[in-house]
């Protein structure tokens, strides 16, 4: 413990230096900026920027990077409450209430409640990471194949189960999501599914134009020509940050989904987007109030976006403690390491101690950098909803097809956006939601191949699935999820009395 | 017909649409699962799923319930989006963009000249800008050069 706040003391010096300082200030404010153009996420910004750390020292670099990684993942959340357009799949779960806050004149709270919470999720999660990095880490490389598939069927049922609407609605929604994740060269055998000759598809078909298309086209299209259009929202000075009320509800989702973020974004894979469905599931279903998630519920802001961020210090402990990249922005960041002639892994503790505690250390300033920086933007970005929607609308669409164009270069993209766009359009008439299709087809990928990893294991036994300990369990939580959705419907089916004419 | 009926014979027939296609690929074994297992396995569970909402959906909205008084500025959106993915390779992207937006604006939304030209060239050239010369994301150019 000790020795940890003196190797912390020396990662402040480094992180503290004037000129390590600017550039986490340069990183974070250009990937903010970044995050708020739709579809350049932290993984484009990283890549686009790369290059330019290449005359700086190891650290500034690494700091650099990384402040581009917070400021997009908390810029990606501006355009999700204020336009509905996800910068990528981990803002999906933020457009739903934060959008629905922006168009009831909160906006600013919404913003202010997001930075806030990216700000504590990201702070106590780099405290975590601190202490907990070498242990966490061993017990997220005991997930094999069936560990995986386990928990990402538990993580779909547990967004069915805790939607708005049915468990069965919710259920068939990330089934079609999951089959939209089939489309593609087929990992394991090199298959060409599905793709009827389109090449572009031989990478699957990717997020940012689905989450575009359900959430921000299908928005415009169900909006646009509606009888009454959106208010022009005038935000007044004192609107920009929260009540005392919404502090209040904010206060526990807050807390609540940087404990599910962290522990999340361990597991290698797409954790950080799981973590956001999951802990939203979870605010609706402690809530009070949960037919107000929808409609602006703060909650609804307030958890996922604590959940992103914690989740996305908690990817870092697997890079950090064993050199193994989590997720595609770890790994681009162990790449920067190895430019600069840095070896990641378990060693670079001792052998680099300056730059292991210094990026450790950085992450707590670049947490306040972020905050100081965001807050004051939050009156600049809420100025957007003063343009009338019938001007505003074919700005958001421009910026959603370059956004999309932009990821690939690829025209393929843009059509998938409005083919999607156009089936997020009759779902929401058909009182379907869509979020689970986006989550089905992030999970894809890895379901289908730690299924097939995990029968080639046991020579075709499903029984490996529940012969092992953690797979059992998180099994386990999913048969208790679908015993409780089941329930009001078997005793409504039992409860025969009550349908009985009532006797004179 | 209620819309829960409705997207329930709609999951099944995709189920159906997607059975018939893994034809083209090997469902493997159990203990070698092959590249239409996981499809098929999906599809059956469409299938389920579709078949369970039916069942379920009596209650449900009925289609007329379900208004749709903006579907004429929804199928003008979708055109004008259309007309984007088919023009940024073949004209280039401000060429596109600009009749896109130009469309929107003093077509169906009915604005100002000043108002959408102003806004027509400032969303062509100005994303254009930023994205192609400042971030170096590469946008098509088409013939014209533009």
């Amino acid at each position: 413990m000790l020795e940890t706040l003196q190797n912390l003391g020396l990662g402040f010096q480094v992180a503290l230096a004037p000129a390590v300082l600017w550039y986490g200030f340069i990183g974070c404010l250009v990937g903010t900026l970044v995050g708020v153009l739709p579809g350049v996420g932290p993984l484009a910004g990283i890549s686009l920027l790369l290059p330019v750390t290449y005359g700086l020292d190891a650290t500034s670099a690494l700091v650099m990077l990384a402040g581009i990684y917070y400021g997009a993942m908390y810029g990606g959340s501006t355009t999700s409450i204020l336009m509905r357009i996800p910068g990528e799949a981990a803002s999906v779960m933020t457009c739903i209430d934060g959008y629905a806050m922006a168009r009831k004149g909160r906006a600013g709270p919404a913003l202010a409640i997001a930075a806030v919470g990216s700000y504590v999720a990201g702070t106590v999660s780099v405290i975590a990471l601190m202490f907990l990095a070498p242990p966490l880490a061993a017990f997220a490389l005991r997930f094999g194949p069936p560990e995986y598939f386990s928990l990402l069927l538990l993580g779909l049922l547990v967004l069915a189960y805790m939607n708005s609407g049915s468990m069965l609605k919710g259920l068939a929604m990330a089934a079609l999501g999951l089959l939209l994740g089939m489309i593609g060269i087929d990992q394991m055998s090199g298959y060409f599914r599905f793709a009827y000759g389109v090449a572009e598809l031989g990478d699957g078909i990717g997020v940012v134009p689905v989450a575009v298309g359900l959430f921000g086209l299908a928005e415009i299209l169900l909006t646009a020509g509606q009888p009454n259009p959106p208010e022009v929202i005038r935000p007044r000075l004192r609107d920009l940050l929260p009540s005392r009320q919404e502090w209040r509800e904010a206060n526990m989702p807050i807390w609540r989904g940087t404990a599910i973020g962290f522990l999340i974004g361990i597991i290698p894979g797409s954790a950080h987007v799981i973590s956001t469905f999951v802990s939203y599931a979870v605010e609706r279903k402690v809530s009070k109030h949960p037919e107000e998630f929808g409609r602006g519920a703060v909650a609804g802001v307030a958890g996922p976006e604590s959940a992103n961020n914690a989740a996305t210090s908690g990817a870092f402990v697997p890079m950090l403690a064993l050199g193994v990249p989590g997720v595609p922005v770890a790994a681009l960041l162990l790449a920067a390491m190895m430019v600069h002639g840095v070896t990641p892994g378990p060693l670079l503790i001792q052998q680099d101690p300056r730059l292991f505690w210094g990026f450790i250390a950085s992450m707590y300033v670049g947490n306040v950098i972020l905050l100081i920086l965001n807050l004051p933007l939050v009156g600049l970005f809420v100025n957007l909803l003063r343009v009338p929607y019938p001007v505003m609308y074919p700005i958001i669409l421009v910026c959603s097809i370059l956004g999309v164009y932009a990821v690939n270069s690829s025209v393929v993209d843009v059509w998938i956006m409005l083919g999607t766009g156009v089936l997020g359009y009759v779902l929401r008439k058909l009182d379907f939601e869509t979020a689970p299709i986006v989550l089905g087809l992030v999970l894809a990928p890895m379901m289908e191949l730690s299924l097939r990893q995990a029968l080639a294991m046991s020579a075709g036994h499903y029984a490996i699935f529940v012969t092992r300990p953690i797979s059992v369990t998180l099994l386990a939580v999913g048969v208790v999820l679908v015993a409780l959705a089941l329930r009001p419907l078997v005793s409504r089916t039992l409860d025969w009395r009550s349908r009985l004419p009532a006797e004179s | 017909m209620t819309v829960d009926r409705v997207a329930g014979v709609a999951l099944v027939l995709i189920g159906l649409a997607t059975l018939w296609e893994s034809r083209a690929f090997p469902l493997g074994s159990l203990h070698r699962p092959g590249p239409a297992y996981m499809p098929v396995l999906l599809a059956g569970l469409l299938i389920v799923f579709g078949v369970a909402v039916f069942a379920m959906g009596a209650r449900a909205r009925t289609l007329r319930e379900v208004g749709w008084p903006e579907w004429r500025h929804a199928v003008a959106i979708f055109a004008a989006c259309a007309f984007a993915a088919w023009g940024l390779d073949r004209v280039g992207y401000r060429i596109t963009m600009a009749v896109v937006v130009g469309f929107l604006l003093l077509v169906l939304e009915r604005k100002g000249w000043v108002l959408g030209l102003g806004l027509t060239i400032v969303m062509a050239w100005g994303s254009f800008y930023v994205f192609d010369t400042l971030l170096r994301v590469p946008l098509p150019r088409g013939p014209f050069g533009l």
